[in-house]
């Protein structure tokens, strides 16, 4: 096996179209469960705040959910999603970043200190008021904190739909595991790991963003 | 329903090299030794950065830097360069999986020890060795142990993909099940590993019970 | 200025979540088509898009991107889903026509359908499918092409103890761990024990590694698809297979009626005329041993026989 090179780099530029085609349809399906798990999170963990009862749980069904291996829930879900359909990754996955944005939502509201939500009572503001211009703005770091781990995990565990037909540029690492060439899969781990770090890089930019206060404040 | 009975009912399921015993034994050999291995790399590095404060950015770094490792990816590339001779190509993957949770837990609880608390210890004569390991990481506890369950369930969890490269463990039903489509061996596959997972889960929280001092707050995880 | 930003991000967001509930293949070199789904009704009387599938291991592969260029050469559109899984997993694809055309073996296919078949030669195999298979499936001509399941083994060990034939492998293989596919145990354990009477002490599920499993001892016997060049290369020997338990293993076409027409059935039986087991073999070295990809090694293959 060693008189393969670990890299055989005339075949990225040969295959530099088919690996952007792969790029694209992994980063949307990274991209999706993330969007659907924060609009999903984001109602919920603000229910599992109001009615303290739901809480536990909400946070038992997703610690099963998050227990099951991802690659068993794709092929169960082929029946029902399709084979080597973009959907069949996106929900499982988009199950499991609930699991992570659940409990940064609730943490994240909870976070806010009672002097200053009492402060907003005091100030007349009503309870969509407080919620939108008081806590969601305080809980951002929390909430980024667990959307940036929800982000990373989902562009990891894309690869893995490769098993089942559709894995993105996941589909490298089963190409060259089926010809014993290392390229394709040295190829497809640097990717993955670049998407990941530009999408924590976002992700951080937009705390910055959407937190002006803390960078006055001379803390991240 | 009746998938599950029907596998769990058959005899000849539970005996021999492909039988649930044996699988699941495969399956913690795996988790276990990966979860230790992590733990013999970041507890300590945990525990020192967050005690000098020194090296932060790394914590943060390779916590998210390793999170992003494609288990698949790193677990087929190592199998093609070291065969398959030993089980050990399944434990790098998995080790590089387990070790964020287990740092940057390490790390933010002993960094999030009250100061004051850390002051009164220096106050009391204690130098540095024994307020880390008499004041910081009792207090800093609750946390330590959160990062260890949760890299404990991500490593049960993730271990099923080691059958992809011919290897055992319960990802076997899981991988097989996909190949004959037989998906009641599939949903077998997928409840075991999830009980397993939840049994560690079981067993993190009673552990938790008996060596973290009662006089400790459980404070926030970080995943 | 927050809140703007908020809002373009929460737009974008929706915008592109919804688009992506469409999905194609990222592999065609035509755009992703709307409302796909693996789960689809056959596009209808030919004429139309054929999808054509693969199962998980480069030969199919490099058999699915054949027939893919040489129907777009007619132009006909195709969308490829290569590298899927198992026939076990395909065929019902095929049959509800999620998949227009997959790559198969006829020997192997026809076990899969009628456990109990006996028909041996290629000419009997091929009538025993046209009986056995479902009104919405057919399968093209076979091609000259053989790929079969075996059981290899390495030559030290077939000369130490003397193994030719799988009978040979009988009498030895009650202390042998055999390796193959993840399928290979619930297809084949069976027939060789009753033809045989094979069995083997442990089966231990090697996939793409087998043949260097054999190599370097991890199993003593394996199922390495004759046309794989490893078996040349790691110095192994597929035993004969005397009682032709592994039926004629002729590459052909598997399509759902309703989604060809005649120009494609036309374009893969020309396909099917010019492949042969010689030129499969070395398009598999160029595949598996020199790194081509296979969709440049179909393109090659194609335009030398004038079907591209």
């Amino acid at each position: 096996m060693r008189e393969e090179p670990l890299v055989r780099w005339d075949w990225i530029g040969r295959n530099w179209p088919s690996i952007q085609s792969l790029l694209e349809d992994h980063v949307v399906m990274s991209l999706v469960p993330i969007v659907v798990g924060l609009l999903v999170a984001l109602p919920l963990g603000l229910a599992c705040v109001r009615w303290r009862g739901i809480y536990q749980p909400t946070m038992s069904v997703m610690n099963v959910t998050y227990s099951l291996p991802s690659l068993a829930v794709f092929v169960m879900l082929i029946p029902v999603t399709g084979l080597a359909t973009r959907a069949t990754v996106i929900v499982p996955l988009a199950f499991y970043s609930l699991a992570v944005l659940i409990p940064a939502v609730v943490d994240g509201l909870g976070s806010v200190p009672d002097h200053v939500r009492q402060s907003a009572v005091a100030m007349g503001f009503t309870p969509l008021r407080r919620l939108l211009l008081v806590e969601l703005p305080i809980a951002v770091p929390v909430v980024l904190a667990g959307l940036r781990v929800a982000a990373v995990s989902s562009i990891s565990l894309v690869s893995v739909g490769a098993l089942v037909g559709r894995g993105g540029l996941g589909y490298l690492f089963i190409d060259g595991w089926q010809r014993q060439f290392y390229t394709p899969i040295i190829v497809g781990v640097v990717l993955v790991v670049l998407l990941a770090a530009i999408a924590d890089a976002l992700l951080v930019l937009a705390q910055r963003l959407l937190t002006p206060w803390s960078r006055a404040r001379g803390t991240t | 329903m009746n998938w599950l009975v029907d596998f769990f009912g058959d005899p000849a399921n539970w005996s021999g090299s492909d039988g649930i015993p044996v699988r699941l034994a495969e399956h913690l050999q795996f988790s276990a030794v990966a979860l230790l291995l992590a733990m013999l790399v970041a507890l300590p590095l945990g525990l020192w950065i967050g005690h000098t404060g020194r090296g932060a950015l790394l914590v943060v770094l390779s916590a998210n830097a390793a999170r992003a490792l494609p288990t698949l990816g790193l677990l087929v590339l190592v199998v093609l360069l070291a065969g398959l001779g030993t089980d050990l190509p399944v434990l790098i993957p998995l080790v590089a999986l387990a070790v964020p949770p287990i740092l940057v837990n390490t790390y933010e609880g002993v960094r999030g020890v009250d100061p004051d608390l850390r002051d009164a210890a220096y106050g009391m004569g204690l130098r540095g060795g024994q307020v880390l390991g008499r004041v910081l990481v009792p207090v800093a506890l609750p946390l330590i142990l959160l990062g260890l369950r949760l890299a404990a369930i991500q490593v049960v969890a993730t271990a099923t993909v080691a059958a992809f490269v011919g290897l055992g463990g319960l990802g076997r039903y899981v991988v097989d099940g996909f190949a004959t489509n037989d998906y009641p061996r599939t949903l077998a596959g997928a409840v075991l590993v999830a009980l397993l997972a939840l049994l560690v889960q079981l067993v993190f929280v009673l552990i938790q019970r008996l060596v973290v001092s009662p006089g400790v707050r459980r404070r926030n995880a970080v995943r | 200025m927050k809140r703007l930003f908020s809002t373009v991000v929460v737009t974008l967001a929706a915008a592109l979540t919804l688009s992506a509930c469409g999905g194609g293949d990222p592999l065609t070199n035509t755009s992703p088509t709307p409302a796909d789904s693996g789960a689809a009704p056959a596009t209808g009387g030919g004429g139309g898009k054929v999808v054509v599938g693969s199962a998980n291991f480069p030969e199919n592969v490099l058999l699915a991107e054949i027939y893919s260029q040489a129907l777009e050469a007619k132009g006909v559109q195709v969308e490829k889903k290569l590298n899927i899984g198992s026939r076990e997993v395909l065929y019902g694809q095929v049959k509800s026509g999620g998949l227009t055309i997959l790559p198969e073996y006829v020997g192997s296919l026809l076990a899969f359908i009628d456990k109990s078949a006996t028909a041996k030669s290629k000419e009997d195999v091929v009538a025993a499918l046209k009986e056995k298979l479902p009104a919405e499936l057919e399968v093209l001509e076979p091609a000259a092409a053989e790929d079969s399941d075996s059981l290899t083994v390495t030559r030290e060990l077939s000369q130490k103890v003397g193994l030719v034939t799988i009978e040979d492998l009988a009498k030895v293989a009650k202390n042998y761990t055999v390796g193959g596919p993840p399928e290979f145990q619930t297809r084949q354990e069976k027939a060789l024990k009753e033809a045989y009477g094979l069995e083997f002490k442990e089966w231990k599920k090697t996939g793409d590694a087998t043949a260097d499993a054999i190599k370097d001892g991890t199993i003593e016997v394996g199922n390495v698809f004759t046309t794989d060049p490893k078996v040349i290369i790691n110095g192994l020997i597929s035993l004969q297979d005397t009682k032709h338990v592994f039926g004629a293993g002729n590459v052909a076409p598997l399509v759902n009626k309703a989604g060809v027409n005649e120009t494609v059935t036309g374009t893969l039986n020309a396909v099917s005329a010019k492949l042969d087991t010689a030129g499969l073999l070395t398009l598999m070295k160029r595949v598996s041993i020199d790194k081509a990809d296979a969709a440049t090694v179909a393109k090659d293959w194609l335009t030398q026989n004038g079907l591209a």
